[in-house]
């Protein structure tokens, strides 16, 4: 694994051996784009990205992102397939960082403490930016283990306290009615819409601040969708929340906050309604009316 | 060719490329049936002289007055065997992580030809080696603490060479089995905030528990049939190693030391032949009850 983390203020370096003719292009779109004011609108924001950039092996994948997400509030990500919209929600938790060959630079600060600081622990990051992967994947245990997972490694030992946990997530994530009497089958004999579920449910339980989700609910059928839907715009109260989608419906129902992505770039952000009823961008509102998908 | 032509020709490679592959199993399934029939047969004039019960449990060995025991071979393999998975296993477990979770890639890239070359060194150099350093080492440096007298030519000698013979065969194997752990399943699993050592605990090495135990089993078979290396720094002494330091005397080395001597002597040979079916035995019947474990692995840990 290399990995070296870059953090300069506010002066972008990229490295001299990736320049090439579509990073000055982006360098010359962020000039422009800096004119666009996206954090005027959010007070104070949980969630500021500054100048973030993501190299994958030597491709650059997120460009100049600048970003604030609300706290307590839902914040849609759209855009089309391989914009780099998992890679966004995977530098958040930092878990990016696991795969070989990943440079970052740029800011990303939670709660005003930037996740990529040297004295910052790692697990202390991913525990409080919860993340539900885009596929569902259950740990090779049972369904009640499955739950209790986190907050085992955190220290809960109380068998009662774990009970408790067990049952107050998966009803939250609408999955206990339906396991409650196979708490110790295997979580993986579950269908896939089922496995999303408790994998959401999993998330819960260590009890994140921000819940970062993967097209959650890509695999469940309307009905489940609502009832995790519903959960979601329940949660909002206490959480801030992420969510990549690719129904746009889903997005007008439950964002506050929209953020579009073309190509690695942030290409508007906004509130809902006023992303939705008067995009600024042309693509954006090409997009929207499902020009390219 | 035709449509239809084509279809049939298909269906009939189809056909063709399964029977083929059909007989070829058969074939090798037969092999094993054929030589397990072959040593019966051998050993059968012994097993009509003797019980078969009083060989086993009988301790004495005396060709020349017709006495065949062979219960301090079975007891000189067991320990050898024993002995060498107990040094090997934690040693391979712990470096097989090290090397798929912990190790920089430079690191693997130059471990893994070590390994490779030291599975593919003959086990006549191990035993040499063992000769030399192994017995050495434990006659004059190890025994004396625990034992009064050891010469260092001991089933703990051969247990070590043993050891370091199959540890090459289980961390490839390992690193396989770790490799082929899904990312996501990581992933999951330091989601919520684990580390990277409670991830390989509660999660890699419960997802790979029968992939392990499949590895120790095929280095265990590998190390009941291991004969040069351990003939050479175990003493061979027909008696029943009571501690680490005797000297044992395992069925391989039985068999490889005196086949083609002294065969004028009456059973002799069918004692040999005897000692090389009940080793069969052994094997066949460890594969059969792990395959038995294996599969309540798999399905108590619901992987
Ligand atoms: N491990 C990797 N190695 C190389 N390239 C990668 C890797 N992960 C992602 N990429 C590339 O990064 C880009 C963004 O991928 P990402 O998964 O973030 O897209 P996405 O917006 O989530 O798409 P989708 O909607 O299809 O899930 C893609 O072009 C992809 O090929
Ligand atoms: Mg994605």
């Amino acid at each position: 694994m290399s990995l070296s983390l870059v953090i300069p203020e506010k002066n972008m370096r990229y490295p001299s051996e990736d320049i090439n003719e579509s990073t000055i292009l982006t360098i010359v779109n962020n000039e422009r784009k800096k004119v666009v004011p996206s954090s005027s609108t959010i007070l104070n924001p949980l969630i500021s990205v500054r100048n973030l950039n993501v190299f994958i092996q030597k491709n650059h994948i997120l460009k100049n992102v600048n970003l604030d997400l609300p706290n307590k509030a839902i914040t849609c990500i759209i855009g089309p397939s391989g914009c780099g919209k998992t890679t966004l929600l995977k530098t958040f938790n930092r878990l990016l960082e696991n795969s070989s060959e990943i440079k970052i630079t740029g800011e990303v600060l939670v709660d005003g403490e930037n996740i990529h600081d040297r004295n910052i622990d790692v697990t202390h990051i991913r525990k409080k930016m919860g993340l539900l992967s885009q596929r569902p994947c259950p740990l090779p245990m049972s369904i009640y283990d499955n739950i209790a997972y986190g907050p085992k490694i955190h220290g809960i030992r109380n068998k009662r306290k774990l009970d408790v946990i067990v049952k107050k997530y998966l009803s939250a994530a609408g999955l206990w009615e339906e396991v409650k009497d196979r708490l110790n089958a295997p979580a993986n004999r579950l269908s896939i819409g089922q496995q999303q579920r408790l994998c959401l449910a999993r998330g819960l339980a260590v009890e994140p601040q921000v819940i970062l989700g993967d097209e959650a609910t890509s695999s469940l059928d309307p009905i489940s969708s609502k009832t995790i839907e519903e959960l979601f715009v329940h949660l909002k109260e206490d959480y801030s929340i992420a969510l990549v989608t690719h129904t746009l419906r889903q997005a007008q129902r439950i964002a506050d906050h929209i953020v579009f992505m073309y190509l690695g770039e942030v290409v508007e952000s906004g509130p809902a309604a006023e992303v939705f009823n008067n995009p600024k961008e042309k693509l954006t509102r090409e997009y929207l009316s499902g020009y390219f998908s | 060719m035709s449509l239809a032509d084509h279809t049939r020709y298909r269906i009939f490679k189809d056909i063709l490329a399964r029977n083929i592959m059909f007989g070829l199993t058969v074939f090798s399934l037969l092999l094993a049936v054929i030589i397990g029939l072959g040593l019966y047969f051998k050993s059968a004039p012994i097993l009509n002289e003797h019980s078969l019960w009083s060989m086993l449990s009988s301790s004495s060995w005396r060709p020349f007055k017709g006495e065949f025991g062979f219960y301090p071979f079975i007891m000189g393999t067991l320990w050898v065997t024993i002995i060498a998975i107990v040094i090997a296993l934690p040693l391979c477990l712990l470096s097989g992580i090290y090397l798929s979770e912990y190790a920089h890639p430079f690191i693997k890239r130059l471990v893994d030809p070590m390994i490779d070359i030291l599975a593919g060194i003959p086990p006549v150099v191990y035993g040499v080696w063992g000769v030399l350093v192994v017995v050495p080492f434990i006659g004059d440096k190890i025994a004396p603490h625990f034992v009064e007298y050891s010469a260092g030519y001991s089933v703990l000698a051969g247990g070590i060479v043993l050891a370091i013979m199959i540890v090459p065969l289980i961390i490839s194997i390992l690193t396989e089995i770790f490799a082929s752990v899904p990312k996501e399943l990581r992933d999951a699993s330091l989601s919520v905030g684990a580390t990277k050592w409670q991830t390989i605990k509660f999660v890699i090495l419960r997802k790979s528990t029968p992939g392990i135990f499949a590895a120790v089993v095929l280095a265990i078979s590998r190390a009941f049939g291991e004969t040069i290396a351990v003939l050479m720094v175990c003493g061979n002494i027909s008696q029943v190693p009571h501690s680490v330091f005797d000297s044992g005397y395992p069925l391989p080395a039985l068999i490889a030391n005196n086949y083609g001597e002294m065969m004028s002597l009456p059973l002799y040979d069918s004692a040999l032949m005897l000692a090389a079916l009940i080793l069969f035995v052994i094997i066949l019947i460890f594969n059969a009850v792990s395959r038995i474990i294996l599969v309540r692995i798999e399905r108590r840990f619901a992987l």
